[in-house]
């Protein structure tokens, strides 16, 4: 049994535990707005917040986050930032199949936290670690921006 | 629940009563007429918000098989096709609403239930599927009249409960009306307009009155995909499911010889461990209460294969095997003047050869499907991509009727061609796998992104050697192309025995350009490798050939490419509209800086014609694209906003393939596994996109492939034009071509 701080609550969890957040999320806790893609924390698409930093879900044990804040896709318009992200989402039509957006919402909402007003190369160094095959990749870029002007 | 009389033109579409293709339909009603209104509700257990609007619904009016009216003004559009990221979903409801005058925030979408003949795809049935970016360009019409049909009930029903005129009476964003100060919304319309007589003669609107069709409106799914509640087969939870992870061969062709389960079934949660076998691929599956469970005993299971019979070759063995086939005839699939004569006789000629490898689709969803047997029947949840096609598979796997094999379509995490699959690959693994484990709860079946990109299904490698000859003005006179490749359609019923696969060539049989002496000739090679359509399908590797050799011509022979192009396509008015714009709005005719270098492509797929700059630029000895303009030509853009979309997503899409695409073979075995050696596409590598979308009224053509064709000569002209020297073989990254 594992207890985790997740979007606000603490649960406990019957994994063992080297299961992966990812996992326990998605599989134990029917939190399944994080998505599976590559489980080598190659693709961004299981993107969480672990105490406001964006970590990759599909390699970190449970056992890592035992007393963590987690924020999952699934809370994160709880806060100004992870709203403004979302709306600016919506606004720029920034989703197509929609399956790696989860983890770019949390990705651009933990960048705009620390850097209110990031350039293009900060969004990039912040962003390139989430793929999108559908190549949303511009329309991020728009709603980063949009939603840093929102907050402005 | 009301049942509305139909009228004839609708009972060939009908057939809830008279045949085996009527499960999905009677179900629905079925459910109806139970109190459960939805049949969103029923599959998805926890719900989402507009099933739970509509659940309250007691009357719901339903015309026809793609339009549902609640009494809470709710109006569910059923859409035949995929919704896989291309926008399908906003311009199908789109269509609905135009004609129906509806209120654009009371519509929703819900993915129909397989049937062939309620939703067939009128491009290429009689079959119900999703691809050739075709959704919109064969839904048009058929939606134009269900939306104008609704429309005219709703009119009818008003008329007769106000007593006056239907020609009085107006529609406007959800609203009936009428001079006399009666209104009305839809929703409160539906007791009496299910009563009456179907509307038979209703016309579509004029283009003129469009207020949706042509606006930029936003996506319909954007809300529920920027907040991690759309639901895709990855998320579905039922009651007492399990999980399926699989061990594959590893080799293509290599069979299941034996395997030891003992370490696998000693992993808490692991349920079971069974052999499988498709007609794709045999295997072991290891399932368990949850998915890291099942991929932990995955991990521990030992297997010994049968690879007596597997394929062992290499790809570099491949290719030279295709080069040395580029120098014997192949079969013609056209032949226009006379070629070799031509060539004998031009001024100068010229000669390449190009070559490009297998792709994996790696779509951001890995593979996956969910399914429960029944007594005499199966349910599937899925991405559907060829809805009667799996379930043609399925029944036949289970020896059950088709009718009996439900399937609940939900979006699906890209796909790019590979949901769409000839032997239904995944679908009917996951269906054999529970019946292998006698399974009578639901299982889902979850590929990891190893097994998602070692399956095969393959864009084939494919090898072009073209020859050209110019007369003295520099006039092409001559073009001979011969095409070395896998065929895609090989083993579907859209490939004729004895003929070459039309999509080994398509956009060179076809070719727009005119030269009087045109040749073109195939040879099929025939390997285990498996391969499917992959975005754009033969477009993806004959625009590769065919615009960079036109750029080669254009370099010998110092024209430019856009003159050289604009010489052989005066008999194409869309093709030059294309190319007369791209000129315009492209920084083409302004002087360049002496480290940048502008490319160039045109090319026509679904009936959609594209062109594009890639402006590529080099700094520190570093080459970045910078930026692409882009103009299609695709007919009535439903919705400019989701065609835009669609022409970024193709250039990204075409880029990962030009820049490190590349599936490559050792003795058989499988080299890339995942996102580190099988590298996409990443935010910093993306150019910026401008898109110019042709004024037109003719009728919607597709917009999801056919910009991925194009980028890629556009990228290599550009580079090649920097370099001084022809690019010829992708992807570049083999080539020792690295971009910043």
């Amino acid at each position: 049994m594992v207890t985790l701080n997740i979007n606000g609550k603490d649960l406990n969890v019957d994994v063992d535990p080297s299961t992966p957040l990812l996992w326990t999320l998605r599989d134990h806790l029917h939190l399944t707005g994080s998505k599976y893609g590559c489980g080598k924390a190659l693709c961004g698409a299981c993107t969480v917040h672990v105490n406001g930093a964006a970590t990759r879900s599909c390699v970190l044990p449970v056992s890592a986050v035992a007393g963590a804040k987690i924020t999952t896709i699934e809370a994160v318009d709880g806060n100004a930032v992870g709203k403004a992200v979302q709306d600016a989402w919506i606004a720029e039509s920034v989703a197509q199949c929609g399956y790696c957006q989860s983890g770019q919402i949390m990705s651009a909402t933990a960048l705009l936290s620390s850097n209110k007003h990031p350039t293009d190369d900060e969004i990039n160094a912040a962003m390139s670690g989430n793929i999108c095959r559908c190549a949303s990749y511009p329309r991020i870029r728009r709603a980063i921006k949009r939603a840093s002007a929102a907050l402005a | 629940m009301y049942h509305l009389n139909k009228p004839a033109s609708h009972q060939a579409m009908q057939t809830e009563s008279s045949s085996d293709d009527h499960t999905s339909a009677t179900t629905r009603r079925d459910l109806l007429k139970a109190g459960s209104a939805l049949t969103v509700a029923f599959f998805l257990p926890w719900g989402i918000s507009a099933a739970e609007k509509a659940a309250g619904a007691v009357h719901v009016l339903e015309p026809n098989a793609f339009i549902r009216i609640g009494q809470d003004n709710l109006v569910t559009v059923i859409s035949k096709h995929l919704e896989m990221g291309q926008g399908t979903y906003t311009g199908l409801a789109t269509i609905v609403a135009e004609e129906l005058d509806a209120n654009w925030s009371d519509v929703r979408v819900e993915g129909a239930p397989a049937n062939a003949k309620l939703y067939n795809n009128l491009q290429w049935g009689p079959s119900q599927g999703t691809g050739g970016s075709g959704s919109i360009a064969n839904s048009f019409e058929q939606l134009q009249k269900a939306g104008a049909t609704a429309r005219a009930l709703l009119i009818n029903a008003a008329a007769k409960q106000w007593s006056v005129s239907a020609s009085e009476i107006m529609i406007q964003n959800g609203v009936i009306s009428h001079a006399s100060g009666k209104s009305a919304h839809f929703g409160e319309l539906v007791d009496v307009a299910s009563k009456l007589p179907m509307p038979t003669d209703a016309k579509p609107k004029k283009a003129a009155d469009y207020r949706l069709i042509g606006k930029p409106i936003q996506r319909i799914d954007a809300r529920e995909k920027s907040s991690g509640r759309a639901v895709f087969t990855q998320d579905i939870q039922l009651p007492g499911m399990l999980t399926a992870a699989v061990a594959h061969p590893p080799r293509f062709g290599a069979v299941l010889k034996s395997f030891d389960a003992t370490k696998a079934k000693a992993v808490k949660g692991v349920q079971a461990v069974v052999p499988f076998k498709t007609a794709a691929r045999s295997g072991v599956a290891v399932i368990a209460t949850d998915f890291w469970s099942a991929k932990q005993g995955r991990d521990a299971l030992q297997i010994e294969w049968d690879e007596s019979k597997a394929f062992k070759r290499s790809s570099e063995e491949l290719f030279a095997e295709y080069r040395a086939l580029t120098q014997k005839p192949g079969q013609s699939v056209r032949n226009d003047g006379n070629v070799e004569q031509a060539l004998k006789s031009a001024a100068k000629t010229f000669e390449a050869v190009y070559e490009v490898p297998y792709l994996a689709h790696s779509s951001m969803e890995p593979l996956n499907c969910v399914a429960r047997i029944g007594a005499g029947e199966c349910e599937v949840w899925n991405g559907e991509q060829f809805q009667t096609n799996d379930q043609g598979v399925i029944a036949e796997f289970l020896d059950i009727p088709p009718s009996k094999v439900r399937i609940h379509q939900l979006y699906a995490g890209g796909s790019f061609g590979r949901r769409a699959n000839a032997l239904s690959d995944y679908v009917v693994e996951t269906v054999a796998i529970a019946k292998a484990a006698n399974l009578s709860v639901p299982l889902k079946l979850v590929w990891t992104r190893e097994e998602d990109t070692r399956a095969g299904f393959y864009r084939p490698m494919f090898v072009h050697r073209v020859q050209a000859g110019v007369d003295a003005q520099n006039n092409i006179i001559a073009w001979h192309h011969r095409v070395v490749g896998q065929s895609v359609l090989s083993g579907t019923n859209w490939l004729k025995k004895g003929e070459v696969d039309g999509a080994s060539v398509e956009g060179i049989k076809t070719l727009p350009y005119h030269i009087a002496n045109l040749s073109v000739d195939a040879h099929t090679p025939e390997l285990q490798v498996p391969t499917q359509w992959w975005r754009s399908v033969g477009s993806t590797h004959t625009a590769f050939a065919v615009e960079c050799f036109l750029d080669d011509i254009a370099r010998a022979t110092q024209q430019d490419p856009f003159e050289l192009r604009r010489k052989l396509l005066t008999k194409q008015p869309r093709h030059l509209g294309v190319l007369n714009t791209l000129l315009e709005k492209s920084s083409w005719k302004k002087e360049r800086e002496s480290n940048v270098a502008l490319g160039m492509a045109l090319h026509e797929s679904f009936n959609t014609v594209v062109g594009q700059v890639a402006r590529v630029r080099r700094v520190n000895g570093k080459m970045k694209l910078e930026h692409v303009t882009c103009v299609v030509d695709c007919g009535l853009a439903i919705n400019p906003n989701v065609v835009e979309m669609q022409m970024e997503s193709g250039i990204g899409y075409g880029l990962s393939a030009a820049l490190t695409g590349a599936i490559t073979l050792k003795d058989g075995h499988v080299q890339q596994s995942n996102f580190d050696d099988y590298t996409v596409l990443r935010m910093n590598q993306m150019p910026e996109v401008e898109v110019h979308i042709m004024p037109s009224t003719n009728k919607p053509t597709g917009v999801g492939e056919p910009a991925t064709p194009v980028i890629v000569p556009a990228l290599v002209n550009a580079l090649a034009t920097l370099n001084g020297k022809p690019i010829r073989s992708l992807p570049l990254s083999a080539q020792g071509i690295e971009l910043a």
